[in-house]
This record gives structure tokens, C-alpha cells and sequence, in this order.
């Protein structure tokens, strides 16, 4: 019996390794600017706690297997314990944890303790019941006024955030229902949600981020590679959850300038 | 306190019942409560295994036609899963461990005749069985059950016009919650009174069990938890129906104005965090405690480093209820508290980590007996172990904001919560069995079962890392809209048949369970040769636990293997060993 066990203990940790390993299923690239540095990490920690994984549980099979009754122990040591090796391996893994987590913290800081770029491109995100909402504030570079009464999810667009057309700051401002945005500059979305919490995620940005009623989240990345990504949402926000996503657009500044630009004629 | 004169205690609070309904149904026997909370979370589980079989199914056939259900739509898919890990976490994984086996051998392993109040003790599970009827009353109103999963995020909870089952269904799922804390809050100060003032002469606090003080701390935390969770539920309903705004800012639904104004979604979150993860202790320290127990009996040598455990059970209880915002990183709390939340929960994989290498030592230069709860205790450190490597992913904000709310999560605490806990359950039940029912149970069959339910499990959680890990999202009813979660199907479909094969082995289970009920083998009064004072009384226990003799405890719990004694053990009631380290 502890022959299997060995056997079926190491079979299933080398196989769930192998997969692991072998980046079967992995992260999508990384086309972020801090996309490298999180991914960096992950790699570090994936080491470290993989060989703490591989390790216990060979550990684990050699040891049934070894002291099993019957094996070549006659007679089991009476011992209570290693004052000495509790305090080894409470001191190793307090290294180990504590370390790993001082190494993440400066990407966290680096990321999150700092406002965007001054020059960085605003786009409000707005999450609803189940859609998202991207809105640039024009030329003028002010948002205008929302007011939730005006909303109507229905007729989509400007009237889905409830953009009051009375307000001079919102005659400039654009809507769209995909998010266009320049490569290589820092963008600073803020987060709404009208009606229950949802979640912006771009998996290849590395960036997920809450849209919680009530609340404006500021919250900033760069992409760096142009292309098409998807946007899904990463919170539990009722029967249409699964299909509520969208698409983030990378373009060069340049197309980005002449979208914006069109966008803007067609509200004239 | 510990050594009042026990002769006080050996005239029972309560005489043995000579009725049916006073012994088996409204009964005071902590040995009967005991089974009664089991058999609740036996019905539970097969209730919530089955909920998930349904939302396999449906993952990977979208267009089934299902038992009860019929074709799944996705708001059935929803109230699936939320009553699935609602039942799951409270009806199992908290009823079980301490309601099921807590209660029966609490008293016994510390030589009291009961608990300390046998009515409270009788009201607690008799509240917790009330729990679960009203939350199964969920599936059968109009709009069913709710969709909110059993983390209960407001706004989505707190509004009637958030989707089905929001409304008389949510009002269900939340009642059902704030009476299952009523009962565990009871639960919990029987527990920790009876720890404290009922224990036999001899019986110092460092020679209880590791179970015992398992569940003693377990019992701390849901003191200090469900209180919590119960006001955030009475907050909560009356947010629903007294147009109160504690969790709802204003909000528009359908273009709708609700008629909230000024709550807050992230305290409902800040409320139910502040319970949920020491809940998570809550359901796998008893776990931990029963397989420190078995690794010793059935290696056939003291446990390694029993004070360590001791303190790294303290440890763990203290500081889980430090690090609730891990649960939070991209919650648009502030990026600062990120942290310090981060650093305690790396921290707490110190003690966690500590008694691994513990159960390592315990197996190390033992004599291993491979009988059926050794092989559960054995396969609870693998998962336990595999369980929690993904821990420190998910506690490090930088690692967590891409990996939240994918199937990583999942993966991490259906195997360290969830089947580590079970893992547990099933060890501590073919334990005990014999002491409970006087009888056996068979032997190939529990080996089949762990054989079956160790590798299925494995199969089970094990690609649900690859899946989250590329970005497949969890509480998605179908993965067809979404480009990158659809071209994950095939690892699915891999889940779904894993899951039909295990959940069809916990058959073999029940079956064992009920036959050897009747059928097994005598059991003697000390099958296993351990040396706590379960095994100095008879089997199955008389009502008063020791029949009329109360027990002297003069030994450690684990005196397994000792230099020149006649057998491999000695008793806690036998003549005081001295023990040299």
C-alpha cells in the first residue's frame, strides 16, 4: 500500500508539473507596459512555490512508502519532536513568504501609489447590466454632466449614460461602445457602474479593476502593442454576465487622433 | 478551572431519555446532536454535489435538458452555483466538522459527561436544521433561487429588480444565513465553555487532543465571525425591504431609479469578508486537528512538535481575521491597505507551513498503518498542500488583479477548503465509525473510495489552474461569447468527466456507511489502539459518556511507541509515563 501511494502521490505531481511547465494553458502575452515586470514576478513565484509543491509531495510518497509497517522499520522512534527544526523551517518559510511579497510590492506600488500621466488619455468606463461604455471628453478635456435620470439603457450611446445635452462641457464629449485607444500612451480610465458592481479585465493588459456604483475609479495603464483585445467582465453582475464584454483597441496615436476626430464630426 | 473535582460533573445535567422523540429527535445528548448535525450535512452535500453535476453539465452541453431543472438557462445557472457554495460552505463544511464531530467528541475526549448546556446545544442544531429548510424553500418560489453567488455582492443582493431570483428567493438565501449564524453562535459558546470548564482531572489545556483544540479555537472564530455576518444579513434584508441604504448608493436598473441613496457596496464586501475568511478556518481547523490525530495513531508515534501545532492553530486563528481585503485587491479599496493585507496573508502561510512539516516528522521514522482514515489523513497533506500553493498567487495584489475571479481561485480553495475539509470529514468518519455505531466498516470498500475520491479530485481541481490561470472566468454560464475562455472548452469537458466519475464514487461511500451500520463487524472498544479517552469507554459510548466513572488523565494524547512499555501506546488514563523527549 505504500508502494501505491508513493507511486500515485509522485504521478500526480509530476503530471500537474508537467503541464505547468511545459505552458500548455498560459497566461496571453502581455501587451502592457507592466505586463513584464507581473509577469517577471509570476515566473519567480511560480518557481519558488513549484519547488515547494514537488518537493512536500515527494516528500510525502517517500515517506509512507519508507516507514510503512512492515518495511524495513522494525519499530517506530519515540520522539516528540526538534525544538530546533521547528524554529529552521519557521524562520526559512517566513523568508520565503515575507521576501516574496516585498519583491511584488514595488511593481503594486509603482503601479498604484501614483496618479496617471499628466498627458496620460481619459476614458471614462461605465459598466450596466450588460454592457460596457467608453467616453472621451472632447477637446475641452472635461466630462459632462451625467444625471441617472436621464438614463435610457435602450436607446444606447449618450442616452445609455444619461449625458445631459444642456451641459456645455458634454457637447464635445464622445461615446462609443468600443474603447479606441493610442499604443504607447499611459490611459487613465475611470470607472463607473450604474447599476450592480462589474468588472473591467483585459487579460493581455494585465489590468482588472472593480466598477463599483457610487464610487470614480481612477486607474491607469500603457498599452504597448497595437491590436484588437478583449474586455470581459471579472464580477458576478447578473443573468447576462457571461456576455457582457467588449473590445479594447490599440492604434497608432495617429489613427487614434482621426477615429476620435470622425467621432466628433459625426456628433456636429 | 481545568481540574475541578470531576465527581461534580459525573451526576449528568440530564438523566438518559426513555422515548423516541426525546432520544433520537428534540434530544440533549451531545452524542446524538453530533450525528444529527452529520446526517444534516450528508443530506447537504449530496445536495450541493449534485448542483454541481448540473452546472457541469451544462458547462460543457450548454443546451441539456436537466433533472428538476429542465433546460438551464443562465440565471439557472446563476442560482446553481450560488446555492451550491452557500450549502456547501455553511451546511457542510461548517456543520460537519465541528456541529457533526465536534459535538460528539468534544465531551469525550475531555472527560465530561456532556456538553456544558444540552438545551442550547439541542437549540443550535435544531436552528441550523431550520437554516437549511429555508434555504431549500429558495428553489421552489416564484423566480427561484438567487443568482447573486454565495458571496452575496450588493447592489446585485440588495435589489429586487437586480435579476430572477432576487427577489422572495434572495429573501430566503439571506434569512437562511442570519438563522444559520444564530445557530452557530450558539454553537460556538457551548464549545468554548465546555473546553474550558468541563474538562476531566488531569486534563491540562497541553494535554488535550489536537482535535480538541481544533475545534476549541474553531469555536473562537465563529464566536467572533457569524456575529458579524449576522448583522451584515439584518443590514442587508432591510436594505431589500425597509428601503434602508446601508449597501446601495443610488443606482439605476432597467433606467429605473431604485430610490437608494448614499450606501456603500464595498462595506457589504468589508462585512462579509470579515467573516468569510475566517470561515475558511473555521471549515479546515477541525480537518487539521483530525489529521494531526490520525498521522499519530496510525504512524504509531507522538505527533511531531505538539506544542508547535498548538501555536501554529493559535496562530492561524488569530491571523485570520487579519487579512479579509485579500478578497478585495481591485475592489477600489485603497491601493494602500492592499499592503498590509498582502503581508498578513503570506504571513499566515508561516503556521500552515509549520504544521506540514509537522505531519511530515509525525510520518518520518514511524510505522505507518495504511488502514482507510490514515489514507484520508495522508491524502488531506497532499491537498492540503497543493491547496495552498496557490495561496501566495493570490495574496500578492500584483499576481492577484490578473488572477481574481478566474478558476485559479476555484482551484485554490475547492481544494484546500473544500476537499481538504472533506478529506477530513471522510478520515474522521472511518475513525470513529466504530465508536459511534459499534461496528466496522468494510475495509476494501473505504480503500476503493479514497482511491477513487484521491485521484478524482485531483482531476477534478487540478486543470482548473491551467483554466484560470489562462484567464478562464469563473460564474460564466457559457463560454461561447468570450474568444479566450472558449478556446478553454476542452478543459471542460476534461472537469465534467472527472466530476461524473468521483461524484458516482461517493456512492460507494454511503453505501459502506449504512450497510456497516447494521451489517459490520463488532467493533471492540479500542479497534485502532489510540490513546484518547474515546477509546477507555465502551462502544458506542453510554449516555454519560464514562458510565458513572469519571476518567483521570495522566498522560499526553500521544504516547504512541514508548520505551519500555508492554504495548505500542499508552493510555491518557494510564499511570503517568515519563516521557523523555
Amino acid at each position: 500500500m505504500g508502494l501505491v501511494l508513493l507511486v500515485v502521490i509522485w504521478l500526480i505531481t509530476l503530471v500537474s508539473t508537467y503541464f505547468f511547465v511545459a505552458k500548455t494553458w498560459w497566461l496571453p502575452a502581455g501587451a502592457s507596459a507592466a505586463a513584464a515586470g507581473i509577469d517577471h514576478h509570476f515566473t519567480v513565484s511560480f518557481y519558488l512555490m513549484g519547488f515547494v509543491f514537488v518537493a512536500a509531495q515527494l516528500a510525502l510518497g517517500y515517506l509512507v512508502w519508507k516507514y510503512r509497517e512492515g518495511g524495513s522499520s522494525q519499530k517506530a522512534s519515540y520522539s516528540h519532536g526538534n525544538t530546533t527544526l521547528e524554529v529552521v523551517w519557521t524562520v526559512l518559510t517566513t523568508i520565503l513568504f515575507v521576501g516574496l511579497n516585498l519583491a511584488s510590492s514595488s511593481i503594486w506600488a509603482a503601479e498604484r501609489f501614483r496618479a496617471a500621466e499628466a498627458n496620460a488619455v481619459h476614458v471614462e468606463v461605465t459598466g450596466m447590466q450588460f454592457a460596457w461604455y467608453f467616453r472621451y471628453p472632447g477637446p475641452d478635456s472635461i466630462f459632462g454632466l451625467t444625471k441617472p435620470e436621464l438614463e435610457d439603457a435602450s436607446a444606447g450611446g449618450e442616452a445609455a449614460l444619461g449625458l445631459d445635452t444642456h451641459d456645455s462641457a458634454s457637447k464635445d464629449d464622445v461615446v462609443s461602445g468600443v474603447m479606441v485607444v493610442p499604443v504607447n500612451r499611459e490611459i487613465e480610465v475611470i470607472l463607473r457602474a450604474q447599476d450592480v458592481i462589474h468588472s473591467f479585465f483585459v487579460p493581455s493588459m494585465r489590468f482588472k479593476q472593480d466598477a463599483v456604483p457610487g464610487l470614480a475609479i481612477h486607474m491607469h495603464f500603457t498599452p504597448i502593442q497595437t491590436g484588437d483585445y478583449e474586455i470581459a467582465c471579472a464580477e458576478l453582475c447578473g443573468l447576462g454576465h457571461y456576455k457582457m464584454h467588449g473590445i479594447l483597441k490599440v492604434v497608432s496615436q495617429e489613427e487614434f487622433d482621426k477615429w476620435l476626430a470622425a467621432r466628433e464630426a459625426e456628433k456636429q | 478551572m481545568a481540574t475541578h473535582e470531576s465527581a461534580a460533573h459525573a451526576s449528568h445535567a440530564h438523566a438518559a431519555p426513555q422515548g423516541f422523540i426525546r432520544k433520537w429527535i428534540f434530544s440533549l445528548d451531545h452524542k446524538v446532536i453530533g450525528l444529527q448535525y452529520y446526517f444534516l450535512a450528508l443530506t447537504a452535500v449530496f445536495v450541493g454535489m449534485f448542483l454541481s453535476l448540473l452546472m457541469r453539465i451544462h458547462l460543457i452541453w450548454p443546451t441539456a435538458t436537466l433533472p428538476f431543472f429542465g433546460e438551464i438557462k443562465p440565471e439557472t445557472y446563476l442560482s446553481l452555483l450560488t446555492m451550491h457554495g452557500t450549502i456547501m460552505v455553511f451546511f457542510v463544511l461548517t456543520t460537519a466538522p465541528q456541529g457533526g464531530f465536534g459535538n460528539y467528541f468534544l465531551p469525550i475526549q475531555i472527560g465530561a459527561p456532556d456538553m456544558a448546556f444540552p438545551v442550547l446545544n439541542m437549540l443550535s442544531f435544531w436552528t441550523t436544521f431550520l437554516g437549511f429548510i429555508v434555504l431549500l424553500a429558495a428553489f421552489v418560489v416564484t423566480g427561484g433561487a438567487p443568482l447573486h453567488g454565495w458571496t452575496g455582492y450588493a447592489p446585485l443582493s440588495a435589489l429586487q429588480s437586480a435579476g430572477p431570483g432576487e427577489g422572495l428567493g434572495a429573501d430566503l438565501w439571506i434569512t437562511s444565513i442570519a438563522i444559520f449564524c444564530i445557530g452557530a453562535l450558539m454553537g460556538a459558546l457551548n464549545f468554548i465553555t465546555t473546553t474550558l470548564d468541563m474538562r476531566a482531572k488531569g486534563m491540562t489545556m497541553m494535554r488535550m487532543p489536537l482535535t480538541v483544540w481544533a475545534w476549541f479555537v474553531t469555536a473562537i472564530l465563529g464566536l467572533l465571525a457569524f456575529g458579524v455576518l449576522l448583522s451584515a444579513g439584518i443590514l442587508l434584508l432591510m436594505d431589500r425591504n425597509l428601503g434602508t441604504s446601508f449597501f446601495v448608493p443610488l443606482v439605476t436598473v432597467n433606467g429605473q431609479l431604485t430610490g437608494h441613496k448614499g450606501g456603500s457596496p464595498l462595506l457589504w464586501q468589508h462585512l462579509f469578508w470579515f467573516f468569510g475568511h475566517p470561515e475558511v478556518y473555521i471549515a479546515i481547523l477541525p480537518a487539521m486537528g483530525m489529521c494531526s490525530q490520525l498521522l499519530s495513531v496510525f504512524s504509531r508515534k507522538p505527533i511531531f512538535g505538539y506544542k508547535a501545532m498548538v501555536y501554529a492553530i493559535m496562530a492561524i486563528g488569530f491571523l485570520g481575521f487579519m487579512v479579509w481585503g485579500h478578497h478585495m485587491f481591485m475592489s477600489g479599496m485603497s491601493p494602500y491597505t492592499a499592503f498590509a493585507f498582502s503581508i498578513m496573508t503570506m504571513g499566515i502561510g508561516v503556521p500552515s507551513a509549520i504544521k506540514t512539516f509537522n505531519w511530515l516528522g509525525t510520518l518520518m521514522r514511524g510505522r505507518i498503518r495504511f488502514t482507510s482514515p490514515m489514507l484520508f489523513a495522508i491524502g488531506f497533506v497532499s491537498l492540503f498542500v497543493t491547496g495552498g500553493i496557490s495561496g501566495p498567487f493570490l495574496a500578492q495584489p500584483v499576481l492577484d488583479i490578473y488572477l481574481h475571479e478566474t478558476y485559479f481561485v476555484i482551484a485554490h480553495f475547492h481544494l484546500i477548503m473544500g476537499v481538504a475539509s472533506i478529506f477530513g470529514i471522510f478520515a474522521a468518519t472511518y475513525y470513529w465509525f466504530p465508536k459511534m455505531f459499534g461496528r466496522m466498516m468494510n475495509e476494501p470498500l473505504a480503500k476503493l473510495h479514497f482511491w477513487l475520491t484521491f485521484v478524482g479530485a485531483y482531476a477534478i481541481f487540478m486543470p482548473m489552474h491551467y483554466y484560470g490561470m489562462s484567464a478562464g472566468l469563473r460564474r460564466y454560464s457559457q463560454s461561447t461569447e468570450v474568444a479566450f475562455i472558449l478556446r478553454l472548452l476542452p478543459i471542460q469537458r476534461f472537469i465534467t468527466i472527472a466530476a461524473f466519475i468521483t461524484i458516482a464514487s461517493q456512492f460507494i461511500f454511503v453505501i459502506n456507511l449504512f450497510w456497516s451500520m447494521f451489517k459490520g463487524a463488532k467493533a471492540s472498544d479500542n479497534p485502532w489502539e489510540a490513546t484518547t479517552l474515546e477509546w477507555i469507554t465502551a462502544t458506542p459510548p453510554p449516555h454519560d459518556n464514562f458510565g458513572g466513572r469519571t476518567p483521570v488523565v495522566n498522560n499526553g494524547p500521544y504516547e504512541y511507541s514508548v520505551p519500555g512499555t508492554p504495548r505500542d501506546f499508552v493510555m491518557q488514563t494510564d499511570p503517568e509515563i515519563k516521557p523523555k523527549h
